[in-house]
């Protein structure tokens, strides 16, 4: 089981994190931490002329493998798709991607980018947090 | 094999009598290392708690039927072992509650609520689990009493010498420590904490979660005036704790939680309240687990606890020295005669999360997080470590398995 939840591509993003790094005067952002592990990601998004379309995103943060490497896919995932969209994106499509059996403790790990970019989004667009996400955005980080 | 057999302890034979043993995690023998959290349960607690339900259970204090009398006798022969366990002067001093934690909050709310104000002080330690340290917080705030954290060395032992500057301008008038703590296994001088508390005229209140299952306690020599224990980590049931303080103090008291027997007369104009320890012991208490929990005691005796902490100290040494061979690891805490069979550590690079996975794949239990110490985390300058924690059914083999474990660690994220 160990090896599944570590296979190669988690390990990869993990080592070599995509959109690592922060966006300076960035058009939304939102900061996590998850309280149990210490695990901390922040979200720093650039939309394009149309204030839609995610122009840029990147994360800075520390944390576990799990934590580190769903976030870098997530920034893979995301550019380049309408603000709406992934406000709403179901958290299945991340978990589907990273594609590894997670037990509840290592789900609150992979989804902690996800929810930080939801904050980010929301905040943004003034829009309210799904149920789903909230208390998210009342983490502060130390 | 680097443990030789100075202490008296024969763990191999101990491990026989608790049958989660028996199991295998993910196909391999199960390495627990996890004591401090909770400690497993021998065959004889089991046994015991079994034929108390099966022959004598009834509710306590309430019938004069045969069986109510027999579950009667259950229930206090568990408080006079938990009056000797910890040497108290009287039974009556010994109150049974769900936990050490409510033991602390009983103190907190019940003492700190009618005597706390502005100007006055309660100290903690920077050591303290959030459950010695989160009470106290709250009450003072509400008190208006002003709250400080007696700090470490980078030892990870208590800085008595800043004590006197820490209370310069207010009256003193709780310090609450813990006797081992949780996370670094750190013994601290509770005597020396406890006279220092008692010349400023505060009360002394010990919280012995960790540091009653592996370290002999006599709160006559501890110069305290609470002291908070529990069940669970001491091989007993989950659900029961005690709570020892000192009669002058306990009479005085507003009790905590009101209801059935735990009053004298109540009538609508006035209820009055009943004596100790019963004040303090309102609605059903855990019955069965009580009686659990002095089997544990039982059997935490019989095996001797100036061996169990040889022991473990042993174990803490080894586990340093192998730390030491593999190279890259930072641990935390006093040296081992020092401290309770508790290693906090981090393995450079890698997050703890991530280091606990691999090892359960392994079979391996050990603590990833902060271990209910966020304080002594933001000292430690992390954000959560590694914790290896031993009590008197864990064996060597199970260290170098961690060790092992580690390897396949680097292996795998390094």
């Amino acid at each position: 089981m160990v090896d599944d939840m570590y296979r190669e591509v988690i390990l990869d993003h993990y080592k070599n994190p995509r959109g690592h790094g922060v966006i300076e005067g960035a058009d939304a952002q939102a900061e996590g931490l998850n309280p149990l592990c210490g695990d901390e990601v922040t979200i720093y998004l650039q939309f394009d002329e149309d204030g839609e379309t995610i122009d840029e995103v990147k994360f800075s943060g520390r944390g576990c493998a799990i934590s580190q490497a769903s976030t870098s896919m997530l920034m893979e995932m995301v550019k380049g798709r309408k603000a709406e969209e992934i406000a709403a994106l179901p958290k299945e499509e991340l978990l589907e991607e990273i594609g590894i059996p997670l037990t509840p403790i290592r789900l609150k790990c992979a989804l902690l980018g996800l929810g930080v970019l939801k904050v980010a989004l929301h905040r943004a667009k003034g829009t309210a947090l799904p149920d789903e996400w909230a208390g998210l955005d009342e983490l502060e980080l130390k | 094999m680097a443990v030789t057999a100075r202490s008296t302890l024969d763990a191999q034979k101990l491990r026989a009598d608790f049958p989660i043993f028996e199991q295998k995690i993910h196909g391999k023998p199960l390495a627990y290392l996890d004591s401090a959290a909770s400690s497993q349960k021998p065959r004889q607690v089991l046994d015991v708690m079994r034929e108390f339900y099966e022959t004598s259970y009834a509710n306590v204090h309430r019938g004069v039927y045969t069986l109510s009398e027999r579950a009667t006798e259950g229930y206090e022969g568990a408080r006079e072992k938990a009056r000797a366990f910890v040497n108290a002067p009287s039974a009556r001093e010994v109150i049974f509650t769900r936990s050490a934690t409510e033991s602390i909050n009983l103190v907190a709310y019940a003492w700190g609520l009618d005597n706390l104000g502005p100007g006055d002080l309660v100290l903690v330690t920077e050591l303290e689990h959030h459950s010695n340290f989160v009470p106290w917080q709250y009450i003072a705030k509400r008190t208006g009493a002003d709250f400080r954290m007696l700090p470490i060395d980078d030892g990870g032992e208590l800085r008595l010498d800043g004590l006197d500057e820490l209370a310069s301008g207010a009256r003193v008038k709780v310090v609450a420590t813990n006797l081992v703590s949780n996370s670094l296994g750190t013994v601290n001088p509770v005597e020396r904490l406890g006279s220092w508390a008692h010349a400023q005229g505060a009360i002394m209140v010990v919280d012995a979660a960790q540091g009653a299952p592996h370290h002999r306690v006599d709160v006559q020599a501890l110069d305290c005036d609470f002291l908070a224990f529990s069940s669970h980590k001491l091989c007993g049931p989950t659900g029961v704790g005690a709570l020892w303080g000192r009669a002058e103090l306990l009479e005085k008291m507003a009790p905590f939680n009101l209801g059935g027997h735990m009053i004298r007369s109540v009538r609508l104009e006035e209820t009055t309240w009943g004596d100790l320890p019963y004040k303090f012991e309102a609605g059903t208490q855990p019955i069965a687990e009580a009686v659990g929990f002095g089997a544990a005691m039982d059997y935490v005796n019989a095996v001797g606890l100036e061996a169990i902490e040889e022991y473990e100290s042993e174990l803490v040494a080894y586990t340093l020295d192998r730390f030491a061979e593999l190279g890259a690891i930072t641990s935390y805490g006093p040296p081992p005669e020092r401290r309770a069979g508790i290693v906090s550590f981090n393995v450079e690079g890698i997050h703890p999360h991530d280091v606990a996975q691999v090892l359960d794949s392994e079979g391996v239990a050990i603590r990833a997080g902060h271990h209910c110490c966020q304080p002594l985390m933001t000292r430690l300058g992390v954000a959560a470590t590694n914790r290896a924690s031993y009590y008197l059914y864990s064996l060597p083999d199970e260290i170098d398995r961690l060790i092992e474990g580690l390897h396949k660690v680097r292996k795998i994220l390094g």
